[in-house]
């Protein structure tokens, strides 16, 4: 991870008057997994788009090992891509699907015929070679999409959503195939993805974005445990966001009681958010607690309890493993380094607390955003 | 199993099969026997013998026709590609101006165009007022196949246009991806996946083309008989209703085996082929 | 790239429509002559609409174009609600091919072969010469059929089964279900079908040709006597009605066309 392979400076587009991207920063590191992460809609398909040479930028540029490429081709680019639904070309086989690049580039047919094989065993699709893509299953499919680019050995893949049509457990199979070929291959994978499971658990960076903008790069880690905004914070995981002030460094006051944390850095009595992670909350005595409130609702998640407490009518999400009866009353214990402050921001008070929880809740982002999902995807 | 359908749903198809029965298989019947009887309703291989002194017929037949689909074919192609990569909005212009002389009768449209081409013509009469020497095209071979070209390059175009616009646009992208410049997707993608709008085309201009007498009445000018000339010449004048249903149905038997083959070539995609 | 195929295309729709509108231009010539335009006149129309002949098979073109298109569809529509239904899979492939051969054949192959049933049949029959409308009148319906059919079956088959069973789970016996339910949604198939036929109709020559008498003309068929020898100018006008009514035709259909997806999509909006 040292030089910079792909620069992304200041990109702005719009399709039919809409913006979809509006400037757009970022630099892609060589044999660096990146994962574009964010709600549909959110402008992550077009920004791999742009990389890929499919759309060009109305304003920025995209630079390539320095150089700018706004204007080259795809064909000219070093870069090949995995597509949303394969596009395997349907009139021929998987041998020449994946063969299709290296004629393009006149290879004679004897390392054609070596590297399709060793590419078809890399991906697992020996015995495959005659069959036609459409009698293949979806995750077979798939391998051959990933072998149909990889076999031009870009110096970068890009991977729209590549997992998206498979099942359960079929995704959780090709996440780690994916990471191994990365490794063995160590060609920079950008891949796009709105299962924040899947960014974290695959990625070396996540770039989250919504509403066209990056919201924020960093490690999983990062991402996760320090979440920026409100958006971010809601969108990885589940949090609980309260509105709270900053007192003084390590001193934060929310739900009516002052709080020891390790963040600091604020002006004196700043308005900021609060995230307070579910797992990160320990249920203890009423009479040992920070804060005391009734369980509205107990949920059973196989090995932990999700459960819903009503503080001052502030509906909080635990997760705990030790069973708690509805109704009782309890009291939470919050470490100071559970405690994360961030600034507010525009998505401040747009994500509610737990008391109209349901599935739904866990896409809540920005309504407008499933309109464009259409020209986006 | 007991059958829950209705008479009604059950006797449905019943008139439409004897119709079909009585006025398509029945006619083709009569094809039949009228080609291996003779005059006095004997059996006889007469006619189909005598078919050979129309060979060169059926030779100059095939090759104006063979021409014809083939200009049609190199002159509809990328038009159907240019047509289907306009924006939306043109290209339901572009569809509307390439089926509208597809409404206009055939009569119409090549006598229009004999108008236009004939020595007294609008074409000629420029040519001489600009001093120049006027050209004898009424009355051409040449004439004939532009005749042809003319008239049935519209359904040449509209199979080869469906089956473009329906191209997911995916697989260009993916080709552009993979290498291909724009005239390598062409060749590569492109082509291969039009197969069956191509096959459909080339039989739609092929068949009106191999059994035309109308084209080949106004714009040969009567110098040349096509088998279309004969066919219509035995029945509409001549009364020799054998020889000319002997010549009918080897062009029919012609005709089918040249669309199995065009099938063949499709992979099989017959439906799109009828449509 | 984009000027080259823009000229591609106007330079092809150039040649495709210059023989058509020269004649529709010449058709309002005074003199008689296809070169030199000698200004502008009514006088060929009034020719065509003084001929008792042309009018005549106007005439008969729309009364075969009515009554054809009308029994392709009666037969036509039965036809694909038998065949939807039909169980035996080979009967149904065998009545589809074989309604699809007017279809495939060249159109001198159909008519040439109705021709001959029709003769050999009137003379059996002693009837002596049958051709004439009756004739034209079966050739134009069994040509109809199949494109009849290829609207309607289509139809049919999409019918979503389970609404069938959900009204006569709401009480409906099967022959309501199958009008209160299956009918209106077949319906614009059987007009496409209607529609289909009836231009067919109106627009065959090669069949019309072989199975009609010079007693029965048609509309194509008086074309084609009249330009058999030498031009005739009136036919100019002819055409030029012919072609206008075609135009204005496909743009009412196509403009009706457009309003009623403009208001499918607004009301979308609105939603």
């Amino acid at each position: 991870m040292n030089n910079k392979l792909i620069e992304l400076r200041a990109i702005t587009k719009s399709f039919d008057g809409e913006q979809v991207l509006c400037g757009i920063d970022l630099d892609i590191h060589d044999k660096e997994f990146v994962t574009l992460l964010g709600p549909s809609g959110c402008g992550k398909t077009t920004t791999l788009r742009i990389i890929g040479g499919f759309e060009t930028p109305d304003v920025g540029d995209v630079l390539f090992d320095g150089k700018r490429i706004n204007d080259v081709p795809p064909y000219k680019r070093q870069v090949n891509t995995v597509f949303q639904k394969y596009a395997l070309f349907p009139h021929l086989n998987v041998y020449d699907n994946v063969a299709f690049g290296l004629r393009l580039q006149k290879v004679n047919e004897q390392e054609i015929r070596d590297r399709v094989r060793e590419m078809l065993a890399m991906t697992g699709l020996k015995g495959f070679e005659l069959r036609k893509p459409t009698t293949l299953s979806g995750g077979q499919q798939q391998r051959v999409a990933i072998a149909r680019a990889l076999i031009n050995r870009p110096r970068v893949l890009l991977l729209d959503e590549p997992l998206g049509a498979l099942d359960l457990k079929l995704r959780k199979d090709m996440q780690n195939e994916l990471k191994r070929i990365q490794h063995a291959t160590g060609i920079t994978f950008i891949y796009v993805t709105h299962d924040q499971e899947e960014a974290l658990s695959m990625s070396d960076t996540v770039v989250v974005m919504a509403d066209g903008k990056i919201q924020q790069i960093g490690t999983p880690t990062d991402i996760y445990n320090e979440p920026v905004n409100a958006f971010v914070a809601d969108f990885i995981g589940e949090s609980n966001i309260l509105d709270g002030v900053m007192l003084a460094d390590g001193k934060a006051r929310f739900a009516g009681h002052t709080f020891d944390c390790v963040d600091g850095g604020f002006t004196k009595n700043e308005a900021v958010d609060i995230v307070i992670r579910p797992e990160d909350v320990d249920v203890v005595p009423v009479a040992k607690g920070m804060l005391s409130g009734v369980v509205s609702s107990v949920t059973f998640k196989g090995d932990y309890y999700e459960i819903i407490v009503d503080i001052c009518g502030f509906k909080w999400m635990i997760e705990t493993s030790d069973y708690v009866a509805p109704d009782a009353e309890i009291g939470l214990y919050i470490e100071p380094d559970a405690i994360h402050v961030m600034k507010k921001s525009e998505y401040s008070g747009r994500f509610g607390d737990y008391s109209t929880f349901s599935e739904e809740m866990e896409h809540l982002s920005d309504p407008t955003c499933d309109e464009q999902e259409e020209g986006d995807e | 199993m007991k059958d829950k359908r209705s008479l009604l749903e059950k006797a449905a198809a019943v008139p439409h099969t004897v119709w079909i029965v009585l006025f398509i298989l029945g006619p083709l019947l009569f094809v039949l026997y009228f080609a291996f009887t003779d005059t006095r309703g004997n059996f006889s291989f007469s006619n189909i013998q005598l078919l050979s002194s129309y060979s060169h017929i059926f030779f100059l037949s095939i090759c104006f026709a063979l021409v014809a689909t083939a200009f049609c074919l190199l002159i509809g192609y990328p038009l159907a590609f240019v047509m289907a990569r306009a924006k939306p909005s043109t290209q339901k212009l572009l569809m509307l101006l390439m089926m509208l002389p597809m409404w206009i009768s055939l009569l119409i449209r090549t006598y229009s165009l004999m108008t236009l081409l004939d020595n007294g013509g609008l074409i000629n009469s420029v040519l001489v007022a600009l001093g120049l020497e006027p050209l004898t095209v009424v009355g051409t071979g040449g004439a004939v196949i532009l005749g042809m070209v003319y008239d049935f390059l519209p359904y040449m175009v509209l199979p080869i246009y469906t089956s473009m616009s329906k191209l997911d646009k995916r697989y260009l992208e993916a080709a552009a991806d993979l290498g291909c410049n724009p005239f390598q997707t062409l060749f590569r993608v492109v082509l291969p996946l039009t197969v069956p709008g191509i096959v459909s085309g080339v039989t739609m201009v092929f068949v009106p083309s191999i059994s035309t007498f109308y084209i080949s009445q106004k714009l040969g000018g009567g110098n040349f008989d096509l088998i279309g000339d004969t066919i219509e010449r035995q029945f509409k004048y001549a009364s020799t209703y054998h020889i000319g249903a002997a010549i009918s149905l080897v062009m029919m038997i012609l005709i089918l085996i040249s669309i199995a083959v065009m099938n063949r070539f499709s992979d099989g995609d017959g439906e799109e082929m009828i449509v | 790239m984009k000027i080259l195929s823009r000229s591609y295309l106007f330079i092809v729709f150039a040649l495709l429509y210059a023989p058509i509108l020269i004649l529709v231009v010449f058709s309002f010539n005074e003199g008689g002559s296809l070169s030199a335009y000698t200004g502008f006149s009514l006088r060929w129309y009034r020719e065509l609409f003084h001929d008792q002949v042309a009018l005549q098979s106007l005439k008969n073109s729309f009364m075969l174009a009515l009554g054809s298109s009308l029994l392709a569809t009666l037969i036509g529509t039965f036809a694909a609600l038998g065949l939807d239904r039909m169980r035996h899979r080979y009967v149904r492939s065998a009545i589809n091919s074989v309604t699809n051969i007017p279809m495939m054949n060249p159109d001198i192959v159909t008519g040439v072969s109705m021709m001959l049933l029709f003769v050999a049949l009137g003379g059996m029959l002693g009837a002596g010469d049958v051709l004439g409308k009756w004739t034209m009148l079966i050739a134009h319906t069994t040509f109809s059929l199949p494109y009849v059919i290829l609207s309607v079956l289509p139809r049919f088959k999409q019918f979503d089964k389970t609404l069938r069973e959900a009204a006569l789970d709401l009480g409906c016996t099967p022959a309501q279900s199958f009008f209160k339910v299956e009918l209106p949604a077949i319906v614009p198939g059987v007009f496409s079908g209607l529609v289909m036929a009836f231009t067919l109709s109106l627009d065959d020559f090669v069949i019309s040709h072989f199975v009609s008498s010079p007693d029965f003309q048609t509309l194509p068929l008086y074309i084609y006597n009249q330009t058999a020898h030498n031009v005739k100018y009136s036919m100019y006008a002819l055409c030029t009605l012919i072609i206008v009514t075609i135009l204005v035709l496909l743009l009412v259909v196509n403009f009706a066309g457009n309003m009623g997806e403009r208001t499918k999509r607004k009301k979308e909006a609105v939603k």
